[in-house]
């Protein structure tokens, strides 16, 4: 890290862990859910993230000073829309099957509201490089906790990790299953709640 | 026939509830469902527009960007299927525009009352989630307005019913950090549990 300068490690570090965008920004959090069944597809889709956040939000802060203020939006929309279409289409042509698992999340990172904050919040005030690492940074806090649910989803729900089998056979035969409840979204909710107040505890942040 | 569309609309309000099942619109569900005042206004403003969108973009869909969807025009080899993302965005922030500007000159008292809330719909996931779902699922134009019009009636249902959850919680004693965000995911998976209930009907 010794490359980047005092400035650029905070810019990076944190929205990791004490500015995170799903459980401290609210930010983002109609994607994070959904493609949490399996640690797999959450680990493309933040990959996926990754990419489109901070392609975007460089591309919006070269373009920063030329973007009218009106329409502002409508600018960012495009070149947001753009990147995913080109993310979909990369998807589409050498992971084909997990395209289809993904099904229409891919298109949803359009109106992803951290893409979108974080143009506006960011990228519109900051030089290109700033933009790039926040974008970065974003895009890693998001995935952290995608992948943290996802990885209680799996393992309660499907017995299983990254698709490896970790709850031993032995356990089935002497009578354990796996919690179907894991696999629905009543899950998936329950587990980002549960994360979202033992990282609220943790960073001692409080809602009014 | 009816009874398609009727088994159609029920899936779309109850059974896969574009909130609690597809986890669609959740910011601003998160946002604004501490009000049941605003809730129910922006819950309005949704079905409207998801009623409107979901037709607008299958006709886009079917008429300009599918594969072979130009052999009207004498172009039968274009697929414009990849602009999809970028045209639905576009169809659904114009649209917004439009239906702004209508109800404000024909009907002041609705657009007072929606008026803050419609720009931001143009970027709620549940309207472009609507338009991606009707094309994957391959429905005909009828099918998607009254999938358009269910999914909008879903969302209705379910910030309707959390912010009248949220206004009795305001009297219980909440952990201090599971406040806000925390207490309101938890007591989404609950509603999402019961609406799980409905799974399996099919009229």
């Amino acid at each position: 890290m010794a490359f980047l300068s005092k400035k650029s490690q905070t810019v990076l570090k944190d929205p990791l862990m004490n500015n995170n965008p799903i459980t401290l920004q609210v930010l983002g959090i109609c994607s994070a859910l959904a493609v949490t069944v399996k640690v797999d597809t959450a680990v493309i889709m933040t990959l996926a993230v990754i990419f489109v956040l901070s392609m975007s939000n460089t591309l919006i802060s070269l373009i920063r000073n030329f973007i009218p203020a009106r329409v502002r939006i409508i600018i960012q929309l495009a070149v947001i829309a753009s990147l995913v279409i080109l993310c979909d289409q990369v998807l589409r042509a050498y992971m084909y099957d997990m395209s289809k698992q993904l099904s229409v999340f891919v298109g949803l990172i359009i109106t992803n509201c951290i893409v979108m904050g974080r143009a506006e919040a960011f990228a519109m005030q900051n030089k290109p490089g700033q933009a790039f690492l926040d974008g970065v940074g974003n895009a890693l806090g998001y995935g952290i906790i995608l992948i943290a649910v996802s990885v209680f989803r799996e393992i309660l729900g499907s017995g299983t990790l990254y698709g490896f089998q970790v709850i031993p056979t032995a356990f089935y035969e002497s009578g354990y299953v796996n919690n179907g409840l894991m696999v629905l979204s009543p899950g998936a909710f329950i587990i980002l709640g549960l994360i979202i107040w033992i990282q609220r505890t943790v960073y001692d942040v409080e809602e009014k | 026939m009816l009874e398609h569309y009727l088994s159609l609309i029920t899936k779309a309000i109850f059974v896969e509830n574009i909130l609690l099942a597809y986890f669609l619109g959740m910011c601003s569900f998160l946002a604004i469902s501490n009000k049941v005042q605003t809730s129910i206004g922006l819950g309005m403003a949704v079905t409207f527009v998801l009623t409107i969108t979901a037709p607008a973009n299958w006709l886009i869909h079917n008429y300009f960007l599918k594969a072979g969807a130009l052999t009207w025009l004498g172009l039968p080899n274009v697929d414009l299927s990849y602009l999809n993302f970028i045209v639905f965005i576009a169809v659904i922030a114009a649209l917004v525009q439009l239906v702004e500007m209508i109800m404000d000159k024909f009907s002041p008292v609705l657009y007072h009352n929606l008026g803050i809330f419609l720009p931001l719909i143009a970027v709620n996931c549940s309207i472009l989630g609507g338009s991606l779902f009707l094309v994957e699922r391959d429905y005909n134009l009828m099918e998607s307005t009254v999938f358009g019009f269910g999914s909008g009636l879903g969302w209705f249902l379910a910030i309707a019913s959390m912010s009248a959850i949220r206004h009795r919680l305001r009297y219980s004693n909440v952990p201090p950090k599971l406040r806000g965000l925390g207490i309101t995911m938890l007591l989404t998976g609950l509603l999402s549990m019961a609406f799980m209930a409905f799974s399996g009907i099919d009229l």
